[in-house]
């Protein structure tokens, strides 16, 4: 179906399947906030803990730049290195 | 690690669930969250977690929501819609009102596009019923050595189950089927939170849209499709990976050119040559590589679990199933030796050959101490499991002999 707009979309979801997410919580350390406001948009963080710790950094950012030239996700170019090293020291391997 | 006091913690809304008594044996019986083997981030990260109108399944990740099948629910045939596991790309997923829904019959390559209601659907066409095993592409990703990003599944992304509904090709002969159609594209209610991300849209060869256990299905088990599972009406393509079966169905074309997209490609690809499967999708393939296809042939031991504390000298069933791409489970082996002698299982029911198969075999541990038991399946188009992981960067088609081990004494 094509893409509703997000408030659209947000009111006429199944917000029971996300009860529960609240729970996760990411490594305290530099870059969380950060990494929590941009992956969040679109899906829990409890991904990266799943991924992990088994990516190097090159691996990271291999999945950041997919979620950016891919998925579409919309990260400004200085904050590419910030969630990259965070992901990378806190959940790589 | 996540363990079985975990298990008071769930919430009141799973407990008044029917088939709690079921959840709490098979929650008790249950080691962990799946096998050691699992990435550690993945096993702290699985809780057992509860979607509306499902029995708590192991929590891979809330949103999207992607919960897996607990082992213990395939000792059963059939496995219950309550128990299946849920698998979703993007996290856009609307309650659909059955009343409400419409299903488009369109594209360039059909006469006389159709609009479906969902009375339509059910009443207008006739209705057949497959038993088919249902299995995401990326089940046991979460055992690829070494590790590969995506949902970490271990072996329960997957479950059996009857699916009734109309044939993908009763829709498409009455909406007037021209003969350049090359693929049948398919399209779900469900989508991306962000306009930018691809939406959910898959293709199959018109050949297999074509395949008379190809269906729109709108009832699973006996009952309605849950939710989580597709409703009111998703596509059901047997022996094929669970990609292809597109849930909460509302848009069928049919195109004359091969369909480009995200999950047509790059996403769903494995490596030409290196898997031993005969169904191709040819309209998809390049040089490098090909979408996923039908199933490699499978077993799972759903019994014992690994690390069962048993008597010497008594015998215990090992029990478990088969499955494959269709042509069928000629045979399931066990080895009590590492391998080195194959003894054949018994065979139960032939619930048809996109079933899953039970199998079983009678062990007893003369001696105490930790025994190895592998199961290996082979298929009547002569496959059989391998010994060593075909490694591919998506972790799919791993069909590596299982092995587990029991403890005597």
């Amino acid at each position: 179906m094509r893409t509703l707009p997000v408030l659209t979309l947000l009111s006429t979801l199944a917000l029971p399947a996300f009860a529960g997410e609240d729970s996760v919580r990411l490594k305290d350390a530099p870059g969380k906030d950060l990494v929590a406001a941009h992956c969040s948009m679109c899906h829990s963080l409890d991904y990266i803990q799943m991924n992990s710790p088994f990516l190097d950094r090159k691996g990271w950012e291999a999945s950041v730049n997919k979620m950016m030239k891919a998925m579409g996700a919309p990260v400004a170019q200085a904050d590419v290195h910030k969630i990259v090293d965070y992901l990378a020291s806190q959940y790589g391997k | 690690m996540k363990n079985r006091r975990d298990f008071l913690k769930v919430s009141a809304g799973g407990l008044l669930l029917a088939g709690t008594a079921r959840w709490l044996e098979i929650a008790n019986a249950a080691n962990d969250f799946g096998p050691a083997s699992l990435p550690s981030g993945t096993l702290e990260s699985a809780q057992w977690g509860s979607l509306p109108g499902k029995l708590p399944l192991i929590k891979k990740s809330f949103r999207p929501p992607n919960f897996e099948t607990p082992v213990a629910y395939f000792n059963d045939a059939f496995t219950p819609n309550n128990a299946f596991f849920v698998r979703y790309h993007l996290a856009g997923i609307p309650e659909i009102d059955a009343a409400q829904w419409k299903l488009a019959v369109a594209g360039e390559s059909l006469e006389k596009p159709l609009e479906l209601s969902y009375e339509n659907l059910t009443r207008d066409f006739e209705t057949v019923e497959v038993a088919a095993v249902c299995m995401c592409s990326g089940n046991r990703r979460g055992l690829s050595q070494p590790h590969v990003p995506g949902v970490q599944w271990g072996h329960g992304a997957i479950g059996n189950a009857t699916w009734r509904g109309v044939r993908l090709r009763d829709l498409l002969n009455k909406a007037g089927l021209k003969k350049d159609a090359v693929e049948i594209v398919l399209d779900g209610a469900d989508g991306a939170v962000l306009e930018q991300t691809p939406d959910f849209v898959k293709s199959i060869p018109v050949w297999k849209a074509m395949d008379e256990n190809t269906l729109v299905a709108f009832a699973m088990n006996g009952e309605r499709l849950p939710h989580w599972n597709g409703f009111p009406a998703r596509i059901v393509v047997p022996g094929w990976t669970a990609t292809y079966w597109m849930k909460h169905v509302t848009s069928i074309s049919a195109v004359s050119q091969p369909f480009k997209g995200f999950w047509m490609n790059p996403a769903y690809r494995i490596p030409k040559g290196k898997f031993p499967v005969i169904d191709r999708f040819v309209s998809q393939e390049t040089d490098a590589n090909t979408p996923i296809t039908e199933m490699v042939v499978n077993s799972l031991i759903t019994s014992p679990e690994n690390a069962r504390k048993v008597r010497q000298a008594e015998a215990v069933t090992v029990a478990g199933v088969a499955w494959d791409g269709g042509y069928g489970i000629a045979t399931v082996e066990v080895s009590e030796d590492e391998g080195k002698i194959w003894q054949t299982a018994q065979m139960g029911a032939d619930l048809g050959r996109y079933s899953w198969r039970q199998w079983s075999h009678r062990f007893t541990p003369a001696r105490p101490g930790r025994h190895a038991l592998l199961a290996r399946a082979a298929n009547r188009a002569g496959a059989t499991q391998t010994s060593e992981l075909i490694f591919n960067p998506a972790g799919y088609h791993n069909n590596v002999v299982q092995r587990i081990e029991i403890e005597a004494s």
